[in-house]
């Protein structure tokens, strides 16, 4: 069964200075245990994208398309309504683990906070949830820590207690946003391998958002790629990575300096990140595509699947033209 | 990217060609965003016409503020009403003078306490916590305590004093306005400057070897620009208020000179003999400036600080 | 044989936690933010430093220039210790020692136009110079940097992250440095926009024989651009090494760990 399926999603902003396309209809699917890497850079529209699953977009957007959870149409949905889904069904964990926390509330109960809302337990119940759960993310002592304030924990730790608070009510999906941006590499690896140990243990679906082609490579089963708010390619991991179908995929794995490797030069994407409100009509990438030819501009390429059926990619380039 | 020698020299000499293109200002985009909000743009123009008015308003004046109409003297209260063929479009007060040129006096001088008061507070306060804030330690604690120490004396109290040992008059006004009314910028602007100095064009600026005093005038003062022009905005009324409150006890400006203090003063203690217009002339115009001084001052601060939209 | 130009010796910045006012026999607790450091670079060499948070990177940059006060130690710049330098003789001293920052936007400010900021340094170490002369350098450094000169008017918020580092690196090279200290110049900006400026850098280092401080904490940018490699943890020296050596022979447990956790775009197969 599908559990989440978003169907030709666009997502415009209402701004003094224009419109602004941050996601043109995007199309993906989440299976029951699965996990999902939403990879792009800045104006990828990655943010908004699952903004809108859990109904957090600002008040000038204007979200159309079909965004289904459990066959169950969840797009804009009413607040009564969508806070039954949020941190009980779906679950968030934010970028800055800095702010996301409220400093002048003890983390005991800001994590009561979710589990009595959704749950209904009273307050020693919800201790004793809260405290198994910081025990599963491995944070020692936590019968203790529980009490303490936010500024009295580290930047990983912090974090730990956000992914926390997101499996308390045992949700069926965790969206993550750059978790591990503001973290240093080897807090990072450690985080990340806690990712995995979660989806073995609590077998929840995950969407991972980052811009960090390696925390991807070992964590997710499939690999979506965004720029200018539309996909570029879509996949599994593996045949993302090892064959990859589209020149900005292929643009980005390159430009990566990778620690296994030596470089003379190191090879770049030319130009600028995309200007959101002058979008190409085509796609958003030609401007700066070394492949490009005459149609990219102004027509939106299709998407095609190619080898098996869960590999696709939106390019008007042909695959045997970009290796050659 | 770096692309071989050669081709930036062909680059470069097509380019010398070109154009340069005008920058968009962030004092720009505050200006348009100004513009755009109705109240405080009509409350610009309501305070221009006052201003205009206290200008060309005695080209029209039929009496000057000093004459007494002895014809009126005897019987204000029918007499004395707003008329245009006595040629007090004002009416006139209790002792027989011309409301109208005293009105135009009187907000010739208000304005003028309230904005020279208000620029004495922004120069002296903006330099002072600037330099309090970008020097911190001792310094900043020295001068903070003086500007502590300042405030608590309780100023109504001095400014009377002062007004009673030097005499009345305009000049005593100002310094004893003055000397309050930079306090509280001081404070602000110290405020704004200590989040400012964190900021990396400030390390910049110390790494390349610029002078202390350069970097408080270059770098951090432009930058506090926005949140002293909005308090400024807000000083002024401030200052009339002040004024107005000390004419009202009978303390302000002295005779024959006059402002919406004294005429609002002298206004309410008429108010029973059925000559309101008396109060009403003088309290519209107060009212009026102090209103699109706020206005300004709110539609100032959205302006400048889009954040908070 | 390449000259050394800095040598850094037991270099020891602390800071203290007590406020602005203490009574004399308050003990004030001391954070040793750079404990023992010391290094050499040599001319036109590429010195990585590496480090977690808090591991005194920062600290240890704007010792070097002298922007935070230094409790012990001896920083020598072609032979002459700066430290007992006194003002005048430091302003000669940052025309040759210049540094770039690491969040684009927040380094330039936002109240002046790039002709302007990146003519400052011009303008306070040659205050007799005509306005024509500085256009005329302002222009040709804009395009050494990859800027179209014709832009030259406009203000830092009409251009984007990767453009404003341009600008930060135009401005601190316009008094032509022999060194420039880099704090993450790239950590803030987009990966696809990362090579575009540390290329940039290497080229320039090359055709103007800079040496170069980059201080990061990703491993694989200061693998690519580095020369000699130091790890910082907590203040203190873990290993300094040419670049090669530490990565194929690391010797300290915190090293190696480093290195392990630096995540690599290789999917494993399931």
């Amino acid at each position: 069964m599908k559990l989440l399926e978003i169907n030709n999603l666009k997502i415009f902003f209402d701004t003094p200075e224009g419109t602004v396309k941050a996601i043109n209809d995007v199309n993906l699917n989440l299976l029951n245990n699965e996990s999902l890497a939403i990879v792009g850079e800045s104006g990828s529209g990655k943010t908004q994208l699952v903004f809108s699953i859990l109904g957090l977009l600002a008040k000038n957007a204007t979200a159309t398309g079909s965004i289904k959870y459990e066959s169950q149409e969840i797009l804009n949905l009413p607040e009564e309504k969508i806070n039954n889904i949020r941190m009980n069904k779906i679950s968030i964990i934010f970028q800055d683990p800095m702010t996301s926390l409220n400093p002048y509330m003890r983390i005991r109960n800001q994590m009561n906070e979710v589990i009595i809302h959704h749950k209904g337990l009273n307050k020693k119940d919800a201790t004793k949830q809260s405290i198994s759960m910081l025990d599963a993310v491995k944070i020692p002592d936590a019968k203790n820590k529980i009490n303490m304030f936010p500024h009295e924990f580290s930047g990983g730790m912090r974090q730990r207690v956000m992914i926390a608070m997101s499996l308390l009510c045992n949700p069926n999906i965790i969206i993550a946003d750059e978790p591990t941006t503001s973290l240093d590499v080897t807090v990072q690896a450690q985080i990340m391998e806690l990712f995995k140990d979660i989806q073995k243990e609590f077998r929840t679906s995950f969407i991972l958002i980052t811009h960090n082609m390696g925390i991807v490579a070992d964590t997710c089963l499939k690999t979506l790629v965004l720029y200018g708010g539309k996909v570029m390619e879509y996949g599994l991991t593996t045949d993302v990575f090892l064959n990859p179908s589209h020149p900005y995929t292929i643009g980005l794995l390159e430009t990566m300096p990778r620690i296994d490797r030596e470089y003379e030069i190191l090879k770049t994407i030319p130009g600028n990140p995309p200007n959101m409100m002058k979008l190409p009509n085509g796609c958003p990438f030609s401007s700066r595509c070394s492949y490009k030819v005459n149609d990219c501009l102004e027509i939106q390429p299709p998407i095609k699947t190619i080898n098996n059926q869960n590999h696709q990619r939106a390019c008007h380039v042909s695959l045997a033209e970009l290796h050659l | 990217m770096i692309i071989n020698k050669k081709n930036i020299e062909d680059f470069s000499k097509n380019l010398s060609e070109l154009d340069e293109i005008k920058g968009r200002s962030l004092w720009h985009d505050a200006r348009q965003r100004f513009f755009n909000n109705k109240a405080a743009v009509t409350s610009l123009i309501l305070l221009s016409m006052i201003l205009i008015f206290s200008f060309l308003g005695p080209l029209f004046a039929q009496w000057s503020n000093e004459e007494i109409d002895w014809v009126i003297l005897g019987d204000i209260s029918t007499l004395g009403i707003p008329s245009i063929e006595t040629g007090h479009f004002f009416g006139t007060e209790e002792l027989g003078r011309d409301l109208y040129s005293r009105v135009i006096q009187g907000t010739k001088i208000s304005l003028m306490v309230g904005v020279i008061g208000a620029l004495i507070a922004v120069i002296v306060g903006t330099l002072y916590g600037a330099i309090a804030g970008y020097f911190g330690g001792r310094i900043d604690g020295i001068m903070m305590r003086i500007v502590d120490i300042l405030m608590s004396i309780p100023y109504m109290f001095v400014l009377i004093l002062l007004l009673v040992i030097f005499g009345r008059s305009i000049f005593m006004l100002f310094i004893g306005i003055g000397l309050i009314s930079w306090l509280d910028m001081s404070r602000i602007v110290r405020g704004q400057t200590l989040s400012i100095k964190k900021k990396e064009f400030i390390e910049a600026a110390i790494a390349t070897g610029v002078g202390n005093f350069t970097i408080i005038i270059r770098h951090i003062i432009p930058n506090l620009l926005g949140i002293v022009a909005v308090y400024a905005t807000l000083l002024v009324p401030g200052m009339i208020l002040t004024e107005s409150f000390i004419s009202f006890l009978g303390l302000g400006v002295q005779e024959p000179n006059t402002s919406w203090g004294a005429l609002i003063s002298e206004g309410a203690g008429t108010m029973r003999y059925g000559t309101l217009w008396q109060l009403l002339f003088p309290l519209f115009f107060f009212v009026v400036s102090l209103f699109s001084f706020f206005f300004i001052g709110d539609g100032l601060r959205d302006a400048l600080d889009p954040k908070d939209r | 044989m390449k000259k050394t130009i800095l040598s850094v010796s037991n270099i020891k910045v602390n800071f203290f936690t007590n406020k602005q006012f203490y009574f004399p026999w308050q003990k004030r607790e001391i954070i040793k933010a750079v404990d023992n450091v010391s290094f050499n670079l040599k001319e036109g060499e590429t010195l990585g430093i590496v480090g977690e948070t808090g591991c005194g990177k920062t600290s240890l940059a704007r010792a070097i220039i002298k922007m935070i006060p230094i409790t012990s130690g001896s920083i020598l710049w072609n032979d002459e210790n700066i430290l007992s330098f006194n003002k005048s003789k430091m302003q000669k001293i940052r025309k040759e020692i210049q540094m770039i920052f690491q969040d684009p936007l927040a380094s330039l400010n936002p109240r002046m136009n790039i002709g302007e900021i990146i003519a400052e340094p011009l303008r306070t170490h040659y205050p007799k110079i005509t306005n024509n002369k500085i256009k005329n350098e302002v222009k040709e450094m804009m395009v050494k940097v990859g800027l179209l000169p014709n832009l030259i008017n406009r203000y830092p918020h009409e251009f984007s992250g990767g453009q404003c580092q341009r600008i930060g690196i135009a401005r601190a090279l316009i008094l032509k440095p022999k060194l420039i200290i880099c704090d993450e110049p790239v950590s803030a900006l987009d990966v696809s926009i990362q090579a575009q400026v540390i290329n940039l850098l290497k080229s320039l280092q090359k055709d103007l024989k800079l040496s170069l401080i980059f201080i990061t904490h990703d491993l694989s940018i200061a693998k690519h651009i580095s020369d000699n490699i130091l790890v910082l943890y907590f203040g203190k020296t873990v290993e300094i090494a040419s670049s090669k050596e530490l990565f194929e022979n690391p010797q300290h447990a915190y090293t190696k760990k480093l290195i392990a956790s630096v995540p690599i775009p290789e999917p494993t197969l399931k």
